[in-house]
């Protein structure tokens, strides 16, 4: 079986994000850009599966302008097979990618697509579901196990109540979240090796994908300064201090 | 993703965007190793320094990642290019200098000789062992009467049958106490200086630790006693007679150390940055007091500089164009002005720039060591004294 991970460049999640004047988005300019961490993980579920033998191949996926290759290099490092960079220099919205996703799913027909349940930049957090719906396939979201048999995989779903497991039918859309595995340090030697892996090049127009501008960013703000905390003497100060502002 | 702007912007962290002169392959190691520092070293670090401890597995740790002998293609090793190993020593370093001398002594001194000066059966039999880490090494040059003076050394190797008889003492030498393999200089009788690779557990040879250092002590240095050692005539170092021979592997160490001193500064400068904003005074951050921004942007001067400059030997030195004059000056460079970064830092810190908590204090001390070995601030000096002048003050 194959397996399709599906990687976003994103800014490091160690930048303190700075906000651009005119509130159209944030700084990137100048800014470290990585793969989007969650993303990482999936990338990781997707060299454990192969490694315990239940997978022949992973492709790695990104849209994105063309730096967005580093981060499929970093993919191919870590130990995926080949990759596909789908060339978009415009903003990438949740239905787009997913109807990418699906355009490359009916192409390369992967038993099991793997991806982040977000990405850090926009948390818009949808992709993954709108892929299966527009493939028509189960989803098992949110993922923090997933165990393969067969042609069914079981999932450990991190859910508000706790844990769910479900059982969902091969072929299907994974994503995961942050509990699932820890990432594996990308080794010197399997960089130098990535160079000679390779990454195909499409466009939207070659996948037969119309861009979704179903939505638009009006403006972006930071978020509003801490304010200094208080010390209280007791419990009756703290309750009185919470009533006057309101807050219970 | 936003489109960029057109009017540049100034990074503050890195004012010449050194980011833009690496490329791909160089960012994504720099990317790994400084995940690995950050989650696997810094958090040791504290203890180690501490209790003066040494964490054997460091070595088998870096050398899964591809750390060790990182410059060398084949053997196990991945055969990167200077610059990126420049990358690796900044990022090891800016956690400690304990940690990136293990490193560089088995990289540079260790396995390079071998590589460089070794017969084909010593590359095959010590460097994959070295490049995993299951085998350390060390170098021992520095003996007690003999620092800056190694031509002065006192170590003799004798003929004897088909073998050498090595006697002498050697100090200061990083990871010996734990080595298995340890490349030794000495003078054979015609006074000519050879290498030579010895084993652990030869009759004779012994690795004592030297305890009590206030520098590196997250690192384990010792001296080498050697009695009557006997070795093999297939364990001389065939390639190279003279002081070329050690010269040649601490030109390399010394290029590494020109980038991991920056690293320690870069830590010490960003330690006092962020002190200094969030510390108050008199009502408002230290961070707004002239006094203070001036410091901070004599380091980030200092620090921006020396990157720029050991980025630029190491470009040469991909290309066949580095001389160790160039070598001399960028790690004389790095260590003074790291230390004196560091030794500012650590006075910004104020009385909490005396706790290990602050990390600072550890740097400080480190990079009085890193400032003495692999040629002293001053012996640099004289090299490149000697290189525009024609006269050797050595003497």
């Amino acid at each position: 079986m194959k397996l399709m991970v599906s990687v976003k460049r994103v800014v490091d999640y160690n930048v303190r994000i700075q906000v651009k004047p005119d509130g159209s988005g944030v700084v990137t300019d100048g800014v470290k850009m990585s793969m989007n961490p969650f993303d990482e993980i999936a990338m990781e579920e997707a060299l454990r599966i192969k490694e315990a033998g239940n997978a022949e191949e992973i492709i790695a996926v990104t849209i994105g302008e063309q730096k967005a290759q580093e981060q499929l290099r970093t993919a191919l490092a870590m130990g995926a097979d080949r990759a596909i960079h789908v060339e978009v220099d415009e903003d990438i919205q949740p239905l787009t990618a997913a109807r990418v996703l699906k355009a490359l799913a009916d192409k390369e027909q992967p038993g099991m697509v793997l991806l982040g349940k977000q990405a850090i930049d926009d948390d818009q957090g949808q992709t993954g579901q709108m892929l299966a719906a527009l493939w028509d396939r189960p989803q098992a979201t949110f993922a923090s196990k997933v165990d393969l048999d067969g042609q069914k995989a079981k999932v450990t779903r991190e859910v508000d109540a706790g844990l769910e497991t479900i059982e969902v039918d091969l072929p299907a859309v994974v994503t995961t979240d942050l509990r699932l595995n820890e990432p594996r340090y990308v080794k010197l030697p399997d960089i130098m090796k990535a160079k000679k892996k390779p990454i195909d090049t499409t466009s939207l127009a070659d996948l037969g994908v119309e861009a979704a501008p179903g939505l638009k960013v009006t403006n972006t703000a930071p978020p509003p300064e801490r304010q200094g905390g208080k010390k209280v003497e007791s419990v009756d100060e703290l309750v009185s201090e919470l009533k006057n502002r309101g807050l219970i | 993703m936003a489109r960029e702007s057109s009017k540049p912007r100034f990074v503050w962290e890195d004012p010449f965007l050194i980011e833009d002169q690496l490329d791909e392959e160089e960012r994504m190691i720099r990317d790994s190793v400084r995940t690995y520092c950050r989650k696997q070293l810094m958090p040791r670090v504290l203890e180690g320094f501490r209790h003066e401890r040494f964490d054997r597995e460091i070595m088998r740790e870096m050398g899964a990642l591809g750390m060790l002998g990182s410059t060398i293609d084949g053997y196990g090793c991945p055969g990167l290019n200077h610059v990126a190993y420049g990358l690796i020593a900044h990022e090891v370093e800016s956690v400690d200098s304990g940690y990136r001398s293990a490193m560089s002594v088995q990289s540079s001194l260790v396995m390079h000789p071998i590589h460089a000066y070794g017969s084909e059966a010593q590359r095959e039999k010590y460097l994959p062992g070295l490049a995993t880490g299951d085998l350390v090494g060390c170098f021992g040059l520095t003996e007690p009467d003999h620092g800056s003076d190694p031509g002065g050394m006192k170590t003799r190797a004798r003929r004897k049958g088909g073998d050498w008889v090595l006697n002498g003492s050697k100090m200061w030498i990083t990871n010996s106490p734990i080595a298995d393999v340890f490349v030794v200089w000495a003078k054979d009788e015609d006074d000519v200086i050879r290498g030579f690779v010895l084993e652990e557990g030869m009759k004779g040879l012994e690795a004592p630790v030297i305890e009590g250092k206030f520098s590196l002590r997250a690192s384990i240095t010792g001296s080498i006693a050697m009695n009557d050692v006997r070795v093999p005539e297939a364990n001389l170092l065939p390639g190279v007679e003279g002081l070329k021979g050690p010269f040649g592997c601490l030109n390399k160490a010394r290029y590494g150390i020109s980038w991991g001193a920056m690293g320690a500064a870069g830590f010490c400068w960003q330690a006092a940055r962020n002190y200094t904003l969030e510390r108050e005074q008199f009502g408002r951050p230290l961070a707004a007091n002239q006094l203070i921004q001036k410091k901070l942007a004599d380091m980030q001067t200092e620090i921006a500089l020396g990157l720029q400059g050991a980025l630029r030997v190491g470009r040469l030195m991909d290309a066949g164009r580095a001389t160790p004059e160039m070598v001399s000056l960028v790690k004389r460079n790095s260590c003074g002005k790291a230390l004196e970064i560091a030794r500012t830092a650590r006075d910004m810190h104020g009385g909490n720039g005396v706790s290990d908590e602050y990390h600072v204090i550890r740097h400080v001390l480190n990079l009085e060591a890193v400032n003495t070995y692999e040629g002293t601030h001053d012996v640099h000096a004289l090299i490149l004294g000697r290189a525009q002048t024609g006269i050797q003050a050595f003497y």
